[in-house]
């Protein structure tokens, strides 16, 4: 079979489609998780959590889809990445799962019956739902920054050598946070849009102030964080960026700083921290403009230039070792094959506009802002 | 490496994919009966249709929510606790998993939520696309599934590369096209149908039983009836179909579910029952009938089944061939340009993995002796009894839903479903789909061992690096996460069926036409 695009196109291309699928991740089902974690503070009464809930009740599902594929294709076009990650962030990534896995039965389940403890409990799963993954991957973002202390043997087998608490340290702590501050904003725009004026919107509104400071102050910190804390890499000597996928054919090593270099080789990159600080600027106008569409737009701007900026820092690194550099993951390293990287990208190329369609008739069906009035009469809603 | 660390991560993954797979075919089955349903509403447009359908979407809806949920830890349970696994074939097996997420798993579950929140908003018609699209979604995951499972099963299309220590596709094609891949998906969706078939009889048959909604129960008795004759022939004749396939690419699976120790003279004979004895290797008491397997297996009278004996020295032999490859592998990590050993690992590269058997026993394959190698080629046997009996059982109520339905078929016509007798069959009937379902997975995945991919890689190879404590505390989280939700899950389903279909803001007419009816 001819393929037409050259191998280390395809790397790049899977690289910028990676970080599509985390932004799409976090753009859909990062909203539904932030109301999820905002439920409980924005809804008092039964009638309002109701509201809240079902303002994302018909989409959540598909959202989170891009969770999944965000799974399968890592596993496609990153096999390296897949196995080294979920391997090694075992137990956190149990708790993301379990978190995941009550958040869809909490939404079906809580409306089965009337009763106000058994409402209650799922409320507080649902906030579990959301919050729980929320963190778990900023710490998991923080991370990845950092570098992972894991080394692959000459079969490529790799073997992890730190544990659950070994991951929260102050950064990845502080990632963590401003991953639930960026979501929880993203909800709270999400609502502006969503449902009626009320007391909720109100308080969801003050949520979003507040979540959007959080978000500017955290991404700040962590900015000064990565330039003083000496962290980056960088591979010395030849890169063959055409080369087969094996890390310890590459030699990559320590470079304190590095995460910043990209920004002077590539000055257009630093458009993403710019989008990621003038994103929730942009959502406080439109808060105090009341315009729900501009709170909406900025804290989009922002999950997309914060999310990018990690990306754009680090490449070509995708998971450095933080024990081995050597077995440090990068674009050029840990890909799948030349041909598999072509067949997936033909594969998204057709397939992913129509996912997205239909997304948009969806939302088009099922437009317009839930009220209190539906709540009481609609007997599909949760 | 730690043999607990592998049994462990097996049991894990056995518990959550049979979890997962409790809820996956009455999904497969009672999505596409609710398209049915609902196109018998749209052509008629009388509303007990649109009661039917309503009714049957609730019970869909619960049970779709925890096929979404456990699916989850499936698409990430390959990283976690396969992380070799994933490295050494995710080239291949990764690429169905995402198109799967791209091509059904967005489908279902964007259109689920319209399907179920989107009645007054969309016209008749559009919404039986919505369900159709569901459907088809839910169908289309099970078939993109299916093709990665089908490769575990009969790995082609893909090669060693020693550059990357990993399995690569050579042939994209021939992994879509697998034809253990096309058997497995119509028998596997085809169970799906026989399972929701029966919930659908069993559900309505109690309604019947106890005289409630009998005009709801009677029309979806009529239409199950009739889906679930058509797919419980499918997925017998199917099933064999899959057998047939099995004679070329897994040989071994088909000696063992018929504890075939010895190649017999062509046409084999089918063993009906016996007692299969893997230390004297042999079967007590088999009843046999002749010309049987022969035919299903070769699908002539003169194709010859090999049986295990003869099958353990083939494995032995690429053992011996694997470790030259082996060899060659460590001489070419060395230096990427030895020539020599370029040539012997391209000589021999097809059976590499059958070194890697020797790994559960020493580091360094090329130490083996000849016994030890024999005894490798001995455990490329699976559990021969377990398979023996597990086919037998999973084939007998294979033939009983046949049966059943036929026997349904003939109600429908003649008594209009009034026979308590047969309505208590029907209740009887509800779990043994499931159990023919998780007993047929058992089978599958029991018969692939000790391979995690046929030929390629043992199963023992594929765990990730973890330590025992880390997989219990997984393995207690999930049971008793599972457990907690299965329990919900039983009691939110029968509330859904004690309540029944009637709906409080159901136009008076609909319901004037289905009043509860006084016991017969």
């Amino acid at each position: 079979m001819h393929i037409p695009l050259d191998y280390e196109t395809l790397r790049v291309i899977w690289w910028a489609l990676l970080g599509v699928l985390l932004i799409g991740f976090a753009l859909t089902d990062g909203y539904d998780l932030g109301v999820g974690a905002l439920l409980p503070f924005v809804g008092r009464s039964d009638e309002e959590r109701r509201l809240v809930i079902n303002a994302i009740a018909p989409h959540w599902e598909g959202h989170q889809v891009w969770f999944i594929l965000g799974g399968g294709a890592i596993f496609a076009a990153w096999p390296f990445v897949y196995a080294v990650s979920f391997s090694g962030f075992y137990l956190a990534m149990f708790l993301v799962l379990a978190a995941l896995i009550l958040r869809p039965v909490s939404f079906k389940y809580r409306s089965k019956h009337a009763d106000a403890g058994w409402r209650n409990r799922w409320d507080w799963a649902l906030f579990v739902g959301g919050f729980v993954p929320a963190l778990v991957f900023g710490v998991a973002v923080g991370n990845v920054l950092i570098g992972a202390p894991f080394r692959l043997d000459s079969d490529l087998r790799m073997t992890y050598e730190g544990s659950l608490l070994g991951l929260f340290t102050p950064f990845t702590l502080l990632t963590g946070l401003l991953s639930v501050a960026m979501l929880a904003l993203h909800g709270a725009a999400w609502l502006a849009v969503k449902i009626e004026e009320g007391p909720v919107l109100v308080r969801a509104r003050g949520m979003a102030r507040i979540a959007a400071v959080l978000t500017i102050a955290l991404f700040l910190i962590g900015g000064l964080m990565v330039a003083r804390g000496g962290m980056g890499m960088a591979i010395r000597g030849m890169v063959d960026a055409n080369g087969p996928s094996n890390p310890l054919l590459s030699a990559s090593v320590v470079a304190p700083g590095a995460w910043l270099g990209n920004y002077r080789a590539h000055p257009w990159m630093v458009l993403a921290p710019v989008l990621g600080l003038v994103g929730p600027l942009v959502a406080l106008a439109g808060i105090a403009a009341r315009r729900g569409w501009l709170n909406l737009a900025g804290t989009a701007m922002a999950t997309t230039g914060i999310i990018a900026t990690v990306g754009c820092s680090m490449f070509p690194f995708i998971l450095p070792s933080s024990i081995d550099p050597r077995s440090s993951l990068t674009v050029w390293n840990a890909s799948s094959s030349h041909m598999t990287l072509f067949i997936m990208l033909i594969v998204t190329v057709i397939f992913l506009p129509v996912v997205l369609a239909y997304t948009a008739w969806v939302m088009k069906m099922l437009g317009g802002r839930v009220t209190l009035r539906d709540v009481r009469s609609n007997p599909d809603f949760y | 490496m730690d043999m607990a660390v592998i049994e462990l991560s097996r049991l894990q993954f056995a518990l959550t994919a049979m979890y997962h797979f409790l809820f996956v075919p009455l999904t497969l089955g009672l999505s596409f009966m609710l398209v049915i349903m609902e196109s018998v509403y749209v052509i008629t447009k009388r509303p007990i249709w649109r009661v039917i359908t309503r009714f049957w979407g609730r019970l869909f809806g619960i049970n779709f929510v925890l096929g979404v949920a456990t699916g989850l830890t499936m698409e990430f349970e390959f990283g976690t606790n396969w992380a070799y696994y994933a490295h050494y074939v995710g080239d291949i097996f990764g690429a169905p998993l995402a198109i799967e997420g791209l091509m059904a798993f967005f489908l279902e579950a964007t259109m689920v939520g319209v399907m179920f929140f989107g009645w007054d908003r969309l016209s008749r018609v559009q919404h039986l696309l919505v369900t159709l699209l569901v459907a088809l979604g839910t169908n289309l995951s099970a078939l993109w599934i299916l093709i990665a499972n089908g490769w575990m099963q009969n790995p082609v299309g893909a090669a060693f590369n020693p550059e990357t220590m990993r399995m690569e596709v050579t042939n994209f094609k021939e992994v879509l096209f697998n034809p253990v891949a096309q058997a497995k998906f119509v028998h596997t969706v085809s169970a799906g149908y026989v399972c929701a078939a029966t919930f659908v009889m069993g559900v309505s048959a109690i309604y019947l039983l106890r005289g409630k909604w009998t005009n709801v129960a009677r029309r979806s008795m009529m239409v199950a009836s009739a889906f679930g004759l058509a797919s419980a022939l499918s997925v017998v004749v199917l099933g064999d179909e899959s057998g047939y396939a099995l004679t070329d690419n897994q040989k071994m699976k088909l000696a063992s579910i018929e504890a075939m120790w010895e190649t017999e003279p062509a046409p084999a004979a089918i063993t009906l029952v016996g007692l299969p004895d893997v230390a004297g290797r042999t079967t007590h008491y088999a009843i046999k009938l002749p010309y049987v397997m022969g035919i299903i297996g070769t699908r002539s009278l003169s194709g010859k089944i090999d049986g295990i004996e003869e099958l353990v020295l083939r494995a032995d032999e690429r053992i011996h061939s694997g470790i030259i490859a082996y060899d060659a592998v460590e001489k070419l990590k060395l230096d990427r340009g030895n020539i020599a050993a370029r040539a012997a690992f391209e000589a021999h590269k097809r059976d590499i993995g059958f070194a890697l058997l020797l790994k559960r026993y020493m580091p360094d394959p090329r130490k083996a002796d000849d016994r030890q190698i024999l005894k490798a080629a001995w455990d490329t046997v699976p559990n021969v009894p377990v398979m023996f009996f597990l086919f037998r059982g999973m084939a007998a109520l294979g033939f009983g839903f046949i049966a059943f339905f036929a026997m349904a078929f003939y109600c429908a016509s003649a008594c209009r479903f009034s026979k308590r007798w047969f309505l208590k069959i029907a209740v009887f009937m509800i779990p043994l789909p499931w159990l023919a379902i998780e007993g047929g997975w058992v089978l599958a995945e029991i018969g692939r061992q000790p391979w995690a991919v046929d030929g390629v890689l043992p199963t023992f190879l594929g765990a990730s690096s973890l330590s025992v404590p880390q997989i219990w505390a997984t393995i207690i989280g999930f049971t008793a996460l599972y457990g907690t939700l299965a329990v919900i899950e039983i009691r939110l389903m029968i509330a859904a069926i004690r309540k029944g279909p009637i709906e409080h803001h159901e136009p008076m007419g609909a319901v004037q036409g289905f009043a509860p009816l006084p016991a017969e």
